[in-house]
């Protein structure tokens, strides 16, 4: 056999190229699709509600307080408003618990220990959200009610916040189940935050003659601020859309909640329990335009979260 | 009022002596304050052992062949999750085959085609897709899929778990892709490879077990979701094989329903389906994080 | 074998401190400065690992002491070792005696963090508080105690600024953030920082090598005033730096091992012009290291 008598293969290989080609349009249209397809939910929501917008307008939408399916008036107050407070009392139950946490789990736990626990809250955020809802209902309300719920109804009953009767279910309940459930995110996103801390500003501070304690508070968590409040509003995010552990505790009754115990509905849980029954026109409408807003609010936190995260980390965690 | 090199500078100089000690209160603060932060970890994993256990422990009691094999009595109470089981197995699997290959398609756009300034909107694009609430997901899917044939179908089920599991995909699929090095696409090209055979055969196949990690992450998430079927698949009484046009039921769903009906039997059914559930994505959450506990997440 | 040391210049009255070579580790005399450093059979360890393998040393109180050597000989790790920061690093372990002025500074008694306002540190790189105007980052050390008043602190604040010869440049900005500075100006506000909290001595490690040579001079002249009112231990890896600015120098090299052990030290003009051991003379003239 000589070599070299091989025909040369072709140099201009056209099917080749427009092959190759052709794999870039198809990847670039899938990732364009992703952008395509926020545009479509938000076009597709909008257009499906606009009866409701265009029948109440949106200031009285927003701020109409009636929901009724009969008369066909629709007020998006109520569940504006048990979606801000269910979301705002997690936050103020989680937020100080989680960032206590994030700060034990990057700068105190002993190395042995500090990447099991973080293991460990990661899977908590793993777990269905109906299956803590299951848990909400069974396990979770009837202990708050006889215990954390009895005790403030018997102790602070006569300021309107505690006043009972207190069931179990109801906004309290929701936001506890919440503040389980955002646990996880805030503690990940603040314990990065954390660590990207730069260790030459612990030892300058330590140098001085601080504490552990002063360090941490002087010159990591000032240096981390805005990194761990893109973490909370994370966190305030997540809790604002998280829908079946809430629908499942939270009494499903349509009105603006007077005291801490009483039942009522967020945008999501309200969605999530009415939808199907509804009758198309405006009541679906109307359900719609309620996750227009819910999607409206969620998207802005989002954005201004992840902006914040950036801002200390230099790039944002990925699984939130 | 001058201040001179020589004097020494406030008027209270520190003691000399060694046995200094940094007065009690800042040495208490610290303690505590650290004791704090334990006590925080710990409250952190109270709710995780208690549903954990829970679910294990009233779950277990009611699995039962019946729980597993037979669909919910027609008439009455009883029966079991099987059309749930198997809807759940069939949506999901839709849409992972759905999902995977957009997914890692646009991901690999993403790390091997665009420029910086359009990678870094994708991803974060796809971030926001990832905050969007799943029931949004759910009531879109709805206006898209089911309002237009005026029938709650599994099909519109798939799509919107597809939805919540692209960008998952596309995130994690994007970051081992970079981690692929860049001289192994070099050295195909160098020798003649084509460009999409190059990533594909060459970085994808590279990065497979990482990618593979990320799909079952995404199923594990997708198998969990019951906001976005809620509107879609429906969920469904009857046992739904292979009828896409049709309401199909979930796991998610079937321990929705059975969490709220007023009868015991029912709910224990809805603690068997929520161990099932709970022990498929704690199973491949474990075994997924577990091997990359060791690296920093993420 | 004692060795005299004097003053850099030669023209004002030497004080005379004999002082005792790696070798001898025979006991000092003569000096009531305060600030002064006795470390004896001073091991160090990062686990199994012996980063610093029996170290006898005397610190001249009031004068500036040179730390030279190739990298990696330990020199950090041993003014990490004064002011207690070598064990914040896990499994880190000192063996032996650091004492300042006769005290150990590791007796049981003792409290780290206390330690650590006595004995100062200013590092490599410029590391200011990012949140904190100069202002604040000059007191940040005296605010972990107790309140002060507003008059106070701003006298510390101009004291500490004029000692590290960074006053009058900031003077009218004194609210500006920290970050505004330049690099050198940085280093000042740290040494600044450093000197509020009145230390007795100031371990600085390598604190001209992340800046441009005009800033490097500046902070040389700096030392030249400071050694006068603190004991100044200084980590160099520029020789000529050393024999610039220093009274004494020490010469660290490492053994096979990679542990790093006192070769030589003396009275900087000596060290540099007749040095005792071959070994300092090596890397003195270049032949290694």
């Amino acid at each position: 056999m000589t070599i070299g008598t091989r025909a040369r293969p072709s140099l201009t290989r056209r099917g080749s190229r427009l092959a190759d080609r052709g794999f870039v349009v198809l990847t670039a249209g899938l990732a364009a699709g992703i952008v395509g397809l926020l545009v479509a939910i938000a076009v597709m929501l909008t257009l499906t509600s606009r009866e409701t917008w265009q029948t109440f307008g949106v200031l009285g939408f927003l701020t109409g307080t009636t929901w009724d399916v009969v008369n066909g008036v629709y007020g998006a107050l109520p569940f504006i408003v048990g979606t801000i407070e269910t979301s705002l009392l997690a936050l103020v139950i989680a937020a100080p618990i989680a960032i206590l946490t994030a700060i034990y789990l990057a700068e105190l736990a002993p190395g042995r220990l500090a990447v099991p626990l973080t293991f460990t809250i990661e899977i908590l955020a793993a777990i269905p959200s109906v299956v803590i809802g299951l848990w909400g209902i069974f396990v979770l309300s009837p202990f708050l009610r006889s215990t954390v719920e009895a005790f403030l109804v018997q102790t602070f009953g006569f300021i309107p916040l505690f006043s009972g009767p207190a069931y179990g279910i109801g906004l309290f309940a929701a936001g506890v189940i919440l503040a389980i459930m955002i646990l996880p995110t805030i503690i990940t996103i603040s314990r990065e935050v954390i660590i990207a801390v730069p260790n030459a500003q612990r030892e300058g501070m330590l140098a001085l003659g601080a504490t552990r304690w002063e360090v941490i508070t002087r010159a990591v968590l000032p240096y981390a601020r805005s990194g761990i409040m893109g973490a909370i509003i994370l966190g305030l995010g997540r809790a604002l859309g998280e829908t079946m552990a809430v629908t499942m505790v939270i009494g499903n009754k349509d009105a603006i909640p007077d005291s801490l115990f009483s039942q009522t509905q967020t945008i999501a849980s309200k969605i999530a329990t009415t939808f199907n029954e509804a009758s198309v026109g405006i009541q679906t409408s109307s359900l719609i335009a309620l996750g227009l807003v819910l999607l409206g609010i969620t998207l802005t936190l989002n954005v201004i979260a992840r902006l914040l995260v950036r801002r200390v980390t230099g790039g944002v965690p990925r699984r939130v | 009022m001058a201040v001179t090199l020589d004097q020494p500078l406030a008027s209270s100089a520190l003691p000399r002596l060694l046995t200094l000690r940094t007065d009690r209160r800042r040495t208490l603060l610290d303690r505590f304050m650290r004791g704090l932060t334990v006590a925080a970890m710990v409250v952190c994993i109270i709710p995780l052992v208690a549903v954990i256990a829970y679910v294990t422990i009233n779950g277990l009691a009611a699995i039962n062949l019946d729980l597993l094999t037979k669909p919910p009595k027609a008439l009455g109470v009883g029966g079991g999750a099987a059309a749930a089981i198997l809807g759940s197995l069939q949506m999901v699997s839709l849409a992972t085959v759905m999902a995977v290959p957009a997914g890692i398609l646009s991901s690999v756009y993403v790390s091997e085609f665009a420029g910086t300034r359009k990678a870094a909107g994708i991803r974060f694009a796809a971030d926001v897709l990832a905050g969007v609430p799943s029931i949004l997901v759910g009531i879109f899917t709805f206006t898209i899929l089911v309002l237009p044939f005026q029938q709650y179908n599994a099909f519109a089920g798939s799509v919107a778990l597809a939805i919540i599991m692209w960008p998952i995909v596309l995130r994690t699929t994007e970051e081992i892709l970079a981690l692929v090095p860049g001289t192994l696409r070099e050295a195909s090209l160098a020798l003649g490879v084509q460009r999409w055979r190059t990533v594909l055969s060459i970085v994808v196949r590279t990065g497979f077990t990482g990618i593979l990690t990320g799909v079952m992450l995404a199923v594990a998430r997708a198998a969990g979701e019951t906001a976005p079927l809620l509107f879609t698949a429906l969920g469904s009484r009857l046992i739904n094989v292979g009828d896409w046009q049709r309401p199909m039921d979930a796991l998610p769903l079937f321990i929705y329903q059975n969490a709220r009906q007023p009868y015991p039997v029912l709910n224990a059914q809805a603690w068997g389906a929520a161990f099932l559930l709970m022990l498929f994505v704690l199973v491949v959450n474990i075994a997924v994080r577990g091997r990359s506990m060791g690296r920093r997440t993420y | 074998m004692a060795v005299e040391v004097g003053p850099r210049d030669s023209g004002s009255s030497p004080s005379e401190t004999p002082l005792a070579d790696g070798a001898a580790g025979s006991p000092v005399s003569g000096g009531s400065a305060t600030g002064r450093l006795s470390i004896e059979h001073m091991s160090a360890y990062y686990g199994a690992f012996c980063a610093i393998r029996d170290l006898n040393l005397e610190i001249v109180p009031q004068a500036v002491t040179a730390i030279i050597g190739p990298s990696g000989c330990g020199k950090s790790t041993f003014i990490r070792t004064i002011n207690r920061m070598h064990e914040l690093v896990p499994n880190a372990r000192v063996e032996g005696s650091v004492r300042l002025d006769g005290e150990d500074v590791y007796g049981p008694e003792v409290d780290p963090v206390s330690l650590r306002r006595v004995i100062g540190m200013v590092f490599q790189r410029p590391n200011p508080f990012p949140t904190m105007s100069i202002y604040d980052n000059v007191v940040a050390g005296i605010r972990l105690g107790a309140r002060r008043p507003r008059a106070e602190l701003d006298a510390i604040v101009e004291g500490s600024l004029r000692r590290a010869a960074l006053w009058e440049e900031v003077k009218d900005k004194l609210r500006q953030n920290a970050t505004a500075l330049s690099g050198g100006q940085q280093q000042r506000l740290c040494i600044a920082r450093a000197l509020a909290v009145e230390p007795e001595v100031l371990l600085m490690d390598e604190p001209a090598s992340a800046l441009d040579p005009i800033a490097t001079l500046r902070i040389e002249e700096l030392l030249g005033e400071l050694r006068r009112l603190y004991t100044i231990v200084i980590v160099t890896h520029n020789m000529q730096q050393a024999a610039r600015i220093s009274d004494v120098t020490a010469f660290f090299t490492m053994d096979e091992g990679r542990a790093g052990y006192l070769v030589e030290v003396g009275p900087t003009r000596q060290m540099f012009t007749s040095p005792t051991e071959q070994l300092t003379e090596d890397y003195i003239t270049g032949r290694f290291g």
